[in-house]
């Protein structure tokens, strides 16, 4: 089973939902991290790490005495990663989404294999949860291709089942957001009451539902702002799955990176129900 | 004119707070929402448009059936996985292409077409903070980066034909496309963060991504007083690396309550006036 924890506006909450999930599911479980941008999950699970590795995209590389300046690299290159000015090929790499179109075009054999830095590829332990994580370099412009890194290396680790896998999913609606829930058998949308949170979440509801995935709501900081994020669900029969209140005690114990059902363990009731609407949304 | 952009790494942390603490405190500027993806700005400036735009970028294959010969090519080249082989036929899958154009050159049928998208839309509209720029990305969309560039150069038009002094700019979440995208041209970074390891990490990445591109950035401490040790944490970071601290913000009910009645919070509580105009002067200094 594969769940992924998202949200339109970031900060809602979802690497708390996430951190909590994975410490009250009931069976074996993996915890990914794919906001590769800014991954926050391991400051809250404390993973120890037992391997790094560097995720890469191949880009072209030119041989300008093979290159006859033909142009064909460029003007299929939709990315404006390869140009030719005069008799001068010029890659920039940067550009490049690894589509590898012009070394499949190149007549002449003058573009050949070479590879850009993604960013890291973590996997470890924390307790009875396997951990994996990406992190994008620095600089790095585009997130889906690490992302695709590591759900390819925890889909195939996990292929018999042997563990249910949650993802904590970037912010947002585009491309990023939709490339971690593409995958899941089931998605949380983690909310706050407010104006934000709406907005952002009927963006990220509109998304995600063309997916056709059983879908339920976390509304965190439950108590504030206002009553539209509600109404839109009851409206939408979107079923809420679990709400956890705004108190400030909860808002400090997350600012010293604990899991929230371990700090507040009155919130424990909490998660046992969101597992279970999980668990029965994905079998139903 | 300077430009400013608000930033934080981490979303959430009050970007768009902040950002309308400053339109309101601010004088002469142009205002632009480059979270394209899920902006707010507007839920707080009620923005008049006064004109409206498509976006139109990038392209999407589309397999002609009657022309497909079924040889697999499209198939065996793309990197994207966007081609689907079900029950015999061969079909682009939208949410997966990414308009590289290869499955149309190489195909030997000629059988895809590749045809222009239109992924969102932008607007120009009057606030009563001023003129601002902002858009709306189509739900599933790309392309945030080039439609975060191109608002950025119609505020500058805008600030030009109305000689703003200041490009006031609310930024998007992590340190990827649309965020480097934002980064061009900008004179001064502010960082938001909080006093949550979270925070802080984000603020690490998200300056040393403005480092990468030489722009310079200080920072303000959202909700201080949720947890103090934090909050002398990251400013023995800021220190260390050298970011001016251009002030702390205390954590209060004020901000959604302005939210709900779609204020900016200095609008709505003397308090916060009172804290962000020590801030916005700050900022403003650093210039």
């Amino acid at each position: 089973m594969i769940i992924a924890v998202a949200s339109g506006k970031g900060g809602t909450g979802k690497t708390t939902v996430t951190a909590a999930l994975a410490a009250n599911w009931n069976a074996p479980v993996a915890a990914v991290d794919l906001d590769v941008e800014e991954p926050n999950l391991h400051l809250f699970l404390h993973p120890a790490i037992t391997g790094t590795e560097k995720g890469y995209i191949e880009i072209p590389k030119a041989d300008e005495g093979m290159c006859t300046s033909c142009g064909a690299c460029a003007e299929l290159c939709q990315f404006k990663a390869i140009a030719l000015i005069g008799d001068t090929l010029l890659t920039f790499p940067d550009m490049c989404h690894g589509c590898g179109g012009c070394i499949a075009v190149c007549p002449t054999g003058a573009l050949t294999v070479d590879s850009r830095e993604l960013g890291e590829l973590c996997h470890g332990t924390s307790g009875n949860i396997a951990f994996h994580m990406g992190r994008l370099r620095i600089g790095e412009a585009m997130c889906p291709p690490l992302m695709k890194l590591v759900k390819h290396d925890v889909f195939s680790a996990y292929e018999d089942d042997s563990r249910d896998i949650i993802l904590d999913s970037p912010p947002g609606a585009s491309c990023p957001a939709v490339c971690a829930v593409s995958d899941a058998d089931c998605v949380v949308l983690v909310t706050e009451p407010t104006p934000f949170g709406f907005y952002d979440f009927k963006i990220a509801y509109e998304a995600f539902s063309v997916f056709e995935k059983p879908m339920g709501v976390v509304v965190n900081k439950a108590g504030i702002g206002d009553r539209q994020v509600y109404d839109f669900c009851a409206e939408h029969n979107i079923p809420i799955w679990a709400e956890i209140p705004f108190e400030r005690h909860i808002a400090e114990a997350y600012s010293t990176g604990a899991v929230i059902t371990q700090a507040v363990p009155t919130l424990q009731p909490v998660f046992e129900t969101l597992r279970q609407s999980i668990q029965e949304s994905v079998h139903a | 004119m300077h430009e400013i952009l608000v930033i934080s790494g981490k979303g959430g942390a009050g970007k768009t707070t902040v950002t309308g603490a400053f339109a309101h405190l601010s004088e002469n500027t142009i205002l632009c929402d480059l979270d394209v993806d899920a902006p707010d700005f507007h839920l707080i400036s009620q923005p008049e448009q006064y004109q409206h735009h498509e976006f139109w970028s990038g392209y999407e294959a589309k397999i002609r059936q009657e022309d497909c010969t079924q040889c697999g090519e499209c198939f065996e080249r793309c990197r994207f996985d966007a081609i689907t082989h079900e029950n015999g036929t061969f079909a682009v899958d939208p949410m997966k292409c990414e308009g590289c154009k290869v499955c149309v050159a190489l195909c030997p049928a000629e059988a895809v077409d590749f045809t222009l998208k239109n992924c969102g839309e932008w607007y120009r509209s009057e606030t009563r903070f001023g003129h601002l720029v902002h858009a709306q990305l189509y739900p599933g969309e790309e392309n945030s980066g080039r439609l975060v560039a191109l608002l950025k150069d119609e505020a500058r038009k805008t600030a030009r034909e109305h000689g703003h002094d200041i490009l006031l700019a609310d930024g998007a979440p992590g340190i990827g496309c649309p965020v480097i995208s934002s980064l061009s041209g900008t004179d001064l970074a502010v960082f938001v963060t909080e006093p949550t390891p979270s925070g802080l990490h984000d603020l690490e990445r998200v300056a040393a991504l403005c480092d990468h591109f030489r722009v310079k950035g200080c920072v303000v401490i959202n909700k201080y007083d949720l947890n103090t040790d934090m909050t002398e944490k990251i400013e023995s970071f800021c220190a260390q690396q050298g970011y001016p601290v251009a002030g702390r913000v205390p954590h209060a009910d004020a901000v959604t309550a302005a939210m709900v009645e779609r204020k900016a919070v200095t609008e709505f509580d003397s308090t916060m006036y009172a804290a962000f105009d020590g801030i916005w002067k700050n900022v403003l200094s650093q210039l």
